[in-house]
């Protein structure tokens, strides 16, 4: 059931190229995505996916392209867009409440003067409870593991009742129970007809876990549903020849190497 | 020694009161911002728009001040980010080129137009609060009208509505910006309009100080107020809270600690400032090695039974 009925795809990215201190980082990458799935941007450390996360929310300055949110410029769908950024980013000494956290997802909703309404805080509660978190309202962030501030970050993204939602590393450094606590809040948007879209570096859940995947390595090398795309020929085009030599090894092996691969990069 | 407090003890302490407690309101969002430098360039940077606001209209007027240090002030912040940027230097290189440049420049103006500028280096740069009860205002001409008190006090007192009104208003963005300035950008919050505002703020206040106490001792009270609150608050609320109440405890030591040592006034409330700052942060390291001790015995006692 999708909340709203639209021609235009949620995400569309034309030839979009960055820059990193003169250095290419993105070279003309284009894409589309569906409405309703969740799709994983994956490729090597480096490959600047985390780089084109924040090209497509304006973060970073493009050198060239076009990003479109539901056919139109980002400006007019700020709202409807929420952005997770990678949990590293954050300063989690600063003096703020889980609570307060959450009620940013509401402030793009009010004017400079008002302050969050009843509602505004049922939205807020609504989310903490959907990611286990209500019980922690009232905790410094500081105070919090780091799963738990992750989910944190994930029931701020909620509150803002965004269509598409945009997140960098969801995934990286959170316990089991956050990580199933993710994928649940997948679902749960997904049955919304809400899109999901997150930079993923781990190879071995890819295509458990979503239904689209994006392979980048500075330029695109494949986009598309995870059963079509998800091969061994994009793998090879993708992680380039580190992987190449391991093409005859068991497949368990293959992943375990593949995630040394990522690492050392 | 409180009870034979006169008027202009009384016209001291109110002016530093305010000063120290604007300046710890700003300090806050500088401090949680990681921007305590451009507080720093600031302060002393106003001087030169001090200076050239009075050499263009020869006037010594609070708007007139205020508008050459805004002007200036902004002009120091986005100088220093464009340097940063397009010169590829530092950003803290850039602050410290910018601001000492706009500040000695000030300082040549000074020294070039004493005979014409009521201002001396030396009151610039350490203030002289005990002077100010003597420059008072008066309504309705200055042999019949009536004496409203010390200049320098109704000028903070402006400055310290604004930067108070300032932020009640534009708390949750503020709070946002400083928390997290992209997604601050995700939420459509204008961060570089907020981040000259936040320099607007520092500019008018640091004028409005410097009479009290000087381009350096404003630094003081910008940053290390702000810096004990960051220290003990849980919410930016409490830490705004905590750093007035830290500025004002400053205050009244510093002026008790000036009286009895018969010293500057200013010197000794930043001096307590600074005191106030390191028993805070002894007795955090005391807490924390008792709860220390206290969760290992209960593990040794946990153990033994």
């Amino acid at each position: 059931m999708a909340n709203n009925v639209n021609s235009h795809p949620p995400l569309t990215v034309e030839h979009l190229s960055m820059r990193y201190h003169h250095k290419p980082v993105l070279t003309d990458v284009s894409f589309q995505i569906p409405e309703g799935k969740s799709i994983a941007i994956v490729g090597p450390n480096g490959a600047g996916k985390s780089t084109l996360l924040k090209g497509i929310m304006g973060l970073e300055k493009t050198i060239e392209g076009q990003v479109k949110f539901f056919g139109e410029s980002l400006d007019k769908k700020r709202l409807s867009t929420a952005y997770v950024p990678q949990r590293e980013e954050i300063d989690w000494d600063f003096p703020i409440n889980v609570m307060d956290v959450v009620l940013m997802g509401r402030h793009g909703h009010l004017k400079l003067w008002q302050r969050p309404s009843e509602i505004d805080r049922q939205i807020a509660e609504q989310a903490l409870k959907d990611l286990k978190m209500w019980n922690f309202r009232d905790r410094q962030i500081s105070q919090l593991s780091g799963g738990q501030q992750q989910r944190v970050f994930l029931a701020r993204a909620l509150a803002q009742q965004a269509n598409l939602y945009l997140m960098d590393e969801p995934f990286a450094g959170v316990d089991v129970a956050t990580e199933k606590a993710i994928i649940e809040l997948f679902n749960k948007l997904k049955d919304q007809g809400k899109t999901i879209v997150c930079v993923h570096h781990d190879l071995n859940t890819v295509g458990e876990y979503f239904d689209w995947i994006v392979f980048i390595n500075a330029r695109l090398v494949a986009a598309g549903p995870a059963e079509e795309v998800l091969t061994k020929e994009n793998l090879n085009k993708t992680y380039g020849g580190r992987l190449s030599l391991l093409n005859d090894l068991t497949e368990e092996m293959y992943r375990t190497q593949l995630n040394k691969a990522h690492d050392t990069e | 020694m409180f009870s034979d407090l006169g008027m202009n003890d009384i016209w001291i302490l109110a002016t530093a009161s305010l000063v120290a407690a604007s300046a710890a309101l700003v300090g806050v969002f500088l401090i949680l911002r990681k921007q305590a430098l451009i507080g720093d360039a600031i302060s002393h940077s106003v001087l030169l728009g001090i200076v050239l606001a009075f050499l263009l209209t020869d006037s010594r007027s609070l708007p007139v001040m205020l508008t050459g240090a805004v002007l200036i002030g902004l002009l120091t912040a986005w100088l220093s980010d464009t340097l940063h940027r397009v010169g590829k230097l530092q950003s803290d290189a850039s602050i410290g080129i910018v601001f000492t440049l706009f500040f000695a420049v000030g300082v040549i103006l000074v020294s070039l137009y004493a005979g014409q500028i009521d201002l001396d280096q030396e009151c610039v740069l350490y203030g002289e609060i005990a002077f100010v009860p003597f420059d008072t205002i008066y309504i309705g001409g200055l042999e019949d009208g009536t004496d409203i008190g010390p200049r320098a006090f109704w000028g903070i007192s402006i400055v310290f509505l604004i930067v108070l009104i300032s932020i009640s208003l534009g708390f949750k963005r503020l709070e946002t910006i400083a928390f997290h300035p992209n997604l601050a950008v995700s939420l459509g919050i204008n961060v570089v309009f907020w981040h000259y505002f936040l320099m607007t703020l520092v500019s008018i206040t640091t004028v409005a100080s410097f009479d009290a106490v000087g381009a350096i001792l404003v630094v003081a009270l910008l940053v290390i107020p702000a810096s004990s609150a960051y220290l003990l608050a849980k919410s930016l609320k409490t830490m705004l809270w905590i750093a007035v109440a830290y500025s004002q405890a400053a205050v009244l030591i510093g002026y008790s600690l000036a009286f009895i040592l018969d010293s500057s006034i200013s010197a000794s409330i930043a001096v307590s400032a600074g005191l106030l700052l390191f028993i805070t942060i002894i007795s955090l390291q005391i807490k924390r090695f008792y709860q220390r001790t206290q969760s290992i015995e209960a593990a040794h006692k946990a153990v033994n039974e």
